[in-house]
């Protein structure tokens, strides 16, 4: 066991710092989704992505090929950790980066890699995911949006919901339904959409949060070609799990919640509540500790996970538990905010008198939203018990 | 950057777990629990023959001259197994204080011994409060002509009733406490054994009446040292017992039918194992820091055992009862191991502080 880097990557690593403090825009974008609906906002995210891809800093591991520079995984791990300790804005083209590009590096055709993940890297195309449907959620693979093969396109019809992105994404990973009479699973095909083809329509959806998130995407009589199918028709259950598998670990990565923690805690110290500061009252003191130790423990855990990709061990039952154990952990930080706020919490962040510069009430929110986004925390306990520890499958 | 157990220490832990499934199965823990002293010496004398009893031992003194994390493979296949016997207590505590406090002919006498498997030590800190904080200590340490004397009741001491030395410790006349090292057969030496809960573990009280006591070096460092390397101790048993806690449950849920499916099918089960996995795995990596910073002497050490103490005894706890749980009324009885780990989970938690008390730790390690 070695935790020290090296002197080249620590050297990175400074040079990452001193890229971010130079470089961070100044004003337009957050760290969170703030203003997502706007057009301005759009522009500025995408030329904040470019940005960053041009100083070398977006999916490093990616092979050379595809405009990625073939790096290991310490060094993405070092940028991660920058960007949050920078409190970057989010990336406009996260779903891109973070999960189809992963996917297609290991399902897509070479036609494919070639067309789409550069411009995934530089934000020109930005996906959406085509997964949930009004009657397919948690049960996705009974979903019902139909393609059928005329001639070397497909037909698609049906509809999608809580796309999030869908208002500006120029491409979706789409699942559709190829084959309704094979068994659910084996009749699901893995294709990518044109969002600008004629016959979609986009209509936002507004979040508890207030913001227009996530949308319904109706499909009607849209035209895709045939070569816009991932891996082989009738396959794309397979597909579907690998890029779930990398949303997973998107939703539950451990860098934020350090973040957050240190948040919560200068929170905390600056409450004052009954003459003393909330840090030192024994009930709340302890809650805290518990929550700094279940953050300690989820770093350590990314970390023996970073090791295992450098040795090149697939991931087992220790990496499913990510987005439950994450996004849970996040949403109690949120949560002990809120509490920590006591009758400040009732301000919307709009509120001159709000505090921590009405971080909480929207974190509190948009955190569950995690918490259920990508497979709800009971989904993935059922997959932790099915495939992790074998427990025999209910349905 | 390699935050993983290297090949050595997975062949540790493989062939510790070998050994113990052979020679300490639960028929064999069962026996032990039986038996007044709760000391397995056949079981034991293997041990050291392994290696095991002096792998933090420096080598000049008999030992294998190993770390924390090396002794941490041993300790969490000691928990998966509810090994019986004091090998915690005198081959990692014990070993670990003389190791760095004991003068180089007390090492020479108790080490050496220790390392062979021919000596139990065990320490002994906690009294009538019940607690490890220093505020809690009331035995007196006073030097004489003669050297040191000691008097108070110590209480709870792991072994004491077989253990042929102990460390105790007490207060000097300025309020400092120091580590001592006790023969357990010396004149003022009083050990009457105490009545368990947990049957894979015996505790006794000590009660010294004008002692002849070695003092060990280091301070009140050694003492705080001791309690970390104590909490990393526990954490690692706790981290084992868990996993199997965790195993007999889910295994039994895949046998036991009800309404015509095994019970491992109803979610209610499922998600109750699901959260122990989830607890379980990011404390394994936390524990694996705690026994390296252990070993680095990093600046975290302290923080980081109070941590993995907390955590793995709450989540050893919590886990045991939903394992039980699980086995319904089966796991209510007697007959059935499930109460072993069950049990031996409050054990881990009281013993070398509450978790609570290693949480108050943290928030004062980092200036709350």
């Amino acid at each position: 066991m070695d935790l020290q880097f090296t002197s080249e990557e620590e050297a990175f690593r400074l040079k990452v710092r001193g890229w971010f403090a130079e470089n961070m825009p100044t004003s337009g974008l957050s760290a969170d989704s703030e203003g997502r609906d706007d057009k301005t906002w759009l522009a500025r995210a995408k030329v904040w992505q470019r940005r960053l891809y041009d100083a070398g800093y977006v999916a490093l591991a990616w092979p050379k090929e595809y405009g990625g520079q073939a790096l290991d995984p310490v060094r993405q791990s070092i940028v991660n950790d920058e960007m949050v300790r920078a409190k970057a804005p989010y990336l406009v083209g996260g779903l891109g980066l973070m999960m189809l590009g992963p996917t297609l590096i290991s399902w897509g055709s070479e036609e494919q890699k070639q067309r789409y993940l550069p411009k995934i890297l530089t934000a020109e195309e930005i996906w959406c995911q085509g997964y949930s449907e009004p009657g397919a959620g948690s049960d996705l693979a009974s979903l019902k949006t139909r393609a059928e093969i005329v001639g070397d396109e497909f037909v698609v019809n049906g509809q999608k919901v809580w796309t999030s992105g869908a208002q500006y994404a120029d491409m979706m990973f789409c699942l559709v339904r190829t084959d309704p009479e094979a068994p659910k699973h084996r009749g699901i095909s893995y294709m990518l959409i044109d969002m600008h083809a004629p016959g979609i329509t986009v209509r936002p959806l507004v979040q508890m949060t207030g913001d227009r998130g996530f949308n319904e995407v109706f499909f009607d009589n849209v035209h895709v070609p045939r070569k816009n199918l991932v891996a082989k028709l009738n396959e794309g259950w397979i597909v579907a799990n690998a890029t779930l598998f990398h949303e997973r670990n998107m939703l539950g990565s451990a860098s934020g919640s350090e973040q957050r923690f240190n948040r919560l805690l200068a929170l905390a110290k600056s409450i004052k509540r009954g003459g003393r500061p909330l840090t030192e009252d024994p009930v709340f003191r302890q809650r805290l500790v518990e929550l700094e130790i279940r953050v300690e423990a989820m770093r350590y855990h990314a970390i023996r996970q970073l090791t295992d990709q450098i040795r090149g061990k697939n991931p087992g039952v220790e990496a499913m538990i990510n987005k439950l154990v994450g996004t849970e952990l996040n949403h109690d930080l949120a949560s002990a905010a809120m509490e920590a706020m006591g009758d400040y919490s009732m301000l919307s962040r709009d509120d001159e008198a709000v505090l921590d510069h009405g971080y909480w009430p929207y974190e509190w929110m948009f955190s569950l939203g995690l918490v259920i986004g990508g497979g709800t925390s009971h989904i993935q306990k059922n997959i932790i018990a099915e495939r992790g520890l074998k427990m025999p499958k209910s349905r | 950057m390699d935050f993983g157990l290297s090949e050595e220490q997975q062949q540790l832990k493989e062939s510790a777990r070998a050994f113990l499934s052979g020679e300490c199965p639960t028929t064999f823990v069962r026996k032990i629990m039986a038996t007044d002293d709760g000391y397995p010496r056949e079981l034991y004398a293997q041990i050291a023959k392994l290696g095991w009893s002096g792998l933090v031992v420096p080598e000049k003194f008999g030992g294998a001259g190993l770390g924390m994390l090396d002794m941490a493979m041993i300790l969490e296949e000691g928990g998966y197994a509810a090994m019986p016997g004091p090998f915690l207590f005198s081959s990692v505590l014990a070993a670990s204080v003389l190791k760095l406090g004991g003068s180089e002919q007390l090492n020479s006498k108790w080490l050496t011994a220790l390392a062979e498997g021919k000596a139990i030590g065990t320490v002994a800190v906690v009294e009538r409060a019940g607690s490890i904080d220093p505020v809690d200590i009331a035995a007196v340490a006073t030097k004489d002509g003669a050297g040191w004397r000691l008097n108070g009741t110590k209480m709870f001491v792991p072994y004491a009733n077989v253990a042929d030395f102990i460390v105790v410790a007490a207060k000097s006349d300025a309020g400092e406490i120091f580590l001592f090292v006790v023969d357990a057969k010396a004149p003022g030496v009083t050990i009457r054994l105490l009545k368990n809960l947990d049957l894979t573990r015996r505790v006794s009280s000590v009660e010294l009446k004008g002692a002849p006591a070695e003092r060990l070096g280091g301070g009140t460092d050694l003492f705080a040292k001791l309690i970390d390397v104590a909490a990393v101790a526990v954490a690692a048993d706790s981290l084992g017992g868990t996993e199997r806690a965790l195993e007999m449950a889910v295994e039994y849920s895949k046998v036991r039918e009800q309404f015509g499916k095994p019970i491992g099918s109803f979610q209610a089960l499922k998600h109750a194992a699901a959260e122990i996995v989830a607890d379980l795995e990011p404390a394994r990596a936390m524990l694996w820091y705690a026994a390296y910073a252990q070993d680095t002497g990093a600046a975290d050490a302290s923080r980081t055992a109070a941590m993995a103490k907390a955590r793995l005894c709450d989540i050893y706890s919590r886990g045991t009862d939903r394992a039980v749980l699980m086995h319904g009324g089966i796991g209510f009885t007697w007959e059935h191991d499930m109460h072993l780990w069950f049990k031996r989970a409050r054990f881990n938690e009281s013993c070398f502080g509450s978790p609570a008390y290693h949480r108050e730790r943290v928030a004062i390690l980092g200036a709350y």
